[in-house]
């Protein structure tokens, strides 16, 4: 719990709750005998009109943090074992189903990857949009449809009043994702967690998404959880950057910092392991090994078998995540590193 | 002036199969042996010329008639040399992964030719088009779906053999499928198990493996990396690098990943709506591209770097890649193009080195099928 009340991201400077903040939860998926654990003790928040983007790899836990924040976790087998949700001083995760399905859509609401499969093929996206006011406010159809002509506007759909009834296979990728981010937006939630809106998109078209996405959050000041595995797409739009690994956050840090001066030996693996477009580079560093299995997490730190600067410590105590300071001890806002080394990692 | 230039572009523009080195091969030995000569490092050892796949959209049903076609590849044309790496970058529904399937003969192109040597592979048959399949070997992108779930590893890499025996002899087959295990970094005594034991990564690598098995010449990978996290991403591009270093392969790179094409590639051709856009250098597409549509797909790339990021300029377009089935007429991407006028509209833009570079000793001066080619650096921040 110590590393709780250090983790530099979750303090708010002014001293006001966050939008959203995740307290040491924890997730596992337990399947007849054996136990995953996917989520090992996650700390951070978001604030109104914020981006936090959690970086990671497929297995790092990071689409199910986001589940258990929607409450849509497969369960069973999925159980939060442990942990606090808060939102908007709340804490959720004591509310009764009742309760948290009026949060969903209404106060937060997330965009999945997949627009096709997220879609219902045999219903028209008008009428899809138009259902999320006539379930939360009680519209009647016609007045659902005109709602949903209005959204499709505002994701800059052309020719909305004459699309509405299309299926969603007569759209583009493109077009399907902006759909998704108006049935998203449709009741003007406070929180959207985006779950790799642009992974399936053609890089101008994810252009265009990301942009619509940013401007939108403008607009609206929601707090938007970006969840994604793309160095690139995060520079372009997060204010801060949550990394995680083996179901830990590993480094916290805004932006520009983490790109400069990394304090942890995983992100600068990844950092290095990208080529370059604007840089013909030589060989690629690549961090050597394989993510973890989670049902056999290593002792210590999840990262030691991958980590070249390993020593006897890292194979046995499991770093907590720690403010980052300069040489000189002078504080480094938001910024925290879970390396028993991150010292040597950051100032070289 | 106009009317002469603009034919001169023709005849330079439209590579006819004068510039191949065509070997009459009267019969099939002849053929076969003109397959398993050695090419030169730097020699081209592939030649396209207008390559074209249309696949026909039909209607009715007992009675079915062609109402239209998609032009998935309309006429690209490109050399690729013994021992380089050439790029191939377009966003979906361009027709990369078609001009694969082409170049490995398992679809037939509507037109077009595709010189192995001299040879032209989609005429071959029967023995010498056996031996043009051996040198040729593909890399899938989808390293869950394209092993057999039902083999062990052994035989997944093994299965090559059993089609061209005179590679290995039946005895041998064990030792050599244990060889390539330990040449992409497997250990050899995993021969026994099977695709779901292993991760992602090692998966590719198991591709790689069989894709090697025959020594080929020529390796294509279709989207080789896509579907791996960074990480590993890492690993195997090393990896096939080490490689065509190791065996002197010649690969052609099909990727939507502009960065890692950069990192892998000699040469990068950019393909827009079945058409080759642009090709060159990996230096001249990168830091000097002149068709907009380059411009636009560099812009548009991330960068991890937020700083590199802010200096730069983004091109936005607008709306959607337009149906292959009814391509616009004149350039393909006049519809998404911000510099479009009506010529573009009436004359398709040759891919040929633009007129206004021509002769100048700039690295500008590569193909690039637009009419009003202008350089300029979208990659790196002003």
């Amino acid at each position: 719990m110590t590393s709780l009340e250090m983790a530099p991201s979750n303090a708010e400077p002014d001293g006001a709750a966050p939008l959203l903040e995740v307290r040491d939860l924890h997730v596992e998926f337990k399947v007849r005998d054996s136990v995953t654990k996917a989520v090992n003790g996650v700390n951070y928040s978001v604030s109104a009109g914020e981006t936090l983007a959690v970086l990671g790899e497929s297995g790092s836990g990071k689409s199910v943090t986001a589940q258990a924040i929607m409450g849509i976790l497969d369960s069973p087998p999925g159980r939060i074992s442990k942990g606090e949700i808060f939102f908007q001083g709340q804490d959720i995760l004591s509310l009764p189903e009742s309760e948290r399905r009026k949060l969903r859509g209404a106060k937060m609401a997330m965009i999945f990857q997949d627009a096709l499969s997220s879609l219902n093929p045999v219903l028209s996206v008008g009428y899809q949009l138009g259902e999320m006011f006539r379930a939360h406010q009680g519209l009647s159809r016609k007045d659902a449809k005109a709602k949903a002509i209005e959204l499709m506007d505002r994701v800059r759909i052309p020719a909305a009043k004459e699309r509405v009834g299309d299926y969603p296979h007569q759209f583009s990728g493109g077009m399907r994702q902006r759909i998704m981010i108006a049935m998203a937006l449709a009741l003007e939630p406070d929180l959207i967690i985006a779950d790799e809106p642009t992974t399936a998109l053609d890089v101008t078209v994810q252009a265009q998404v990301m942009d619509l996405l940013a401007e939108l959050q403008r607009e609206y000041n929601m707090g938007l959880i970006l969840i994604t595995h793309d160095l690139g797409v995060v520079a372009d739009v997060a204010d801060k950057i949550a990394v995680m690994y083996a179901g830990r956050i590993v480094e916290t840090a805004p932006i520009h910092e983490l790109y400069k001066r990394p304090a942890h030996p995983y992100t600068r693996g990844l950092l290095d392991s990208i080529p370059r477009l604007d840089q013909k580079g030589h060989e690629l560093y690549a961090i050597k090994g394989l993510p973890p299995n989670l049902q056999q997490i290593p002792p210590g730190c999840a990262f030691n078998p991958r980590c070249n600067k390993a020593q006897d410590i890292c194979r046995t105590d499991v770093p907590p995540l720690v403010p980052v300071t300069e040489r000189d001890g002078a504080e480094l806002v938001g910024r925290g590193s879970a390396c028993h080394f991150w010292k040597e990692t950051i100032h070289g | 002036m106009a009317e002469l230039s603009k034919k001169d572009e023709q005849t330079e523009a439209t590579p006819n199969v004068s510039d191949v080195d065509v070997v009459a091969a009267q019969t099939e030995s002849e053929a076969v042996a003109a397959i398993e000569a050695p090419v030169e490092q730097g020699e081209p050892i592939l030649q396209v010329r207008n390559l074209v796949k249309h696949f026909p959209l039909t209607q009715g049903i007992i009675f079915k008639r062609q109402v239209g076609a998609v032009r998935a590849v309309d006429g690209i044309s490109f050399d690729l040399h013994q021992g380089e790496t050439l790029g191939i970058v377009g966003e979906s529904g361009c027709g990369k992964s078609t001009v694969a399937k082409l170049l490995m003969n398992l679809e037939q192109a509507t037109s077009g030719e595709v010189f192995y040597k001299g040879q032209d592979i989609t005429r071959l048959s029967g023995r010498a088009l056996k031996a043009v399949r051996r040198n040729i070997q593909m890399v899938f992108q989808d390293p869950y779906t394209s092993l057999n779930p039902r083999m062990t590893v052994g035989d997944i890499i093994g299965e090559p053999y059993d089609i061209h025996p005179e590679v290995a002899p039946k005895g041998d087959r064990r030792r050599k499928v244990q060889e390539l295990l330990d040449v992409v970094g497997l250990n050899p005594e995993y021969i026994n198990r099977y695709p779901h034991q292993f991760s992602g990564g090692q998966r590719q690598r198991i591709g790689i493996a069989r894709g090697l098995a025959l020594n080929p010449e020529i390796i294509i990978c279709d989207e080789p990396v896509s579907a791996l996290d960074v990480s590993v991403q890492a690993q195997v591009i090393n990896l096939m690098e080490k490689l065509q270093d190791e065996f002197n392969l010649s690969y052609i790179f099909i990727a939507h990943d502009l960065s890692i094409v950069r990192h892998i590639s000699d040469r990068v051709g950019v393909m827009y709506l079945g058409k080759m856009a642009e090709i060159g250098t990996d230096e001249q597409i990168y830091d000097h591209p002149t068709h907009p549509y380059t411009q636009a797909l560099l812009s548009a790339v991330p960068v991890p770097d937020p700083e590199a990021r802010e200096g730069r300029e983004r091109i936005i377009l607008t709306g959607d890649v337009p149906s292959p089935a009814n391509p616009p007429s004149g350039c393909r991407f006049r519809t998404r193009c911000w510099k479009a006028q009506d010529k573009c509209a009436e004359e398709v833009p040759l891919l040929a080195v633009p007129e206004r570079f021509k002769g100048a000793d700039s690295p500008a001066a590569h193909e690039s099928a637009c009419h009003f080619a202008e350089e300029k650096d979208v990659v790196h921040a002003a």
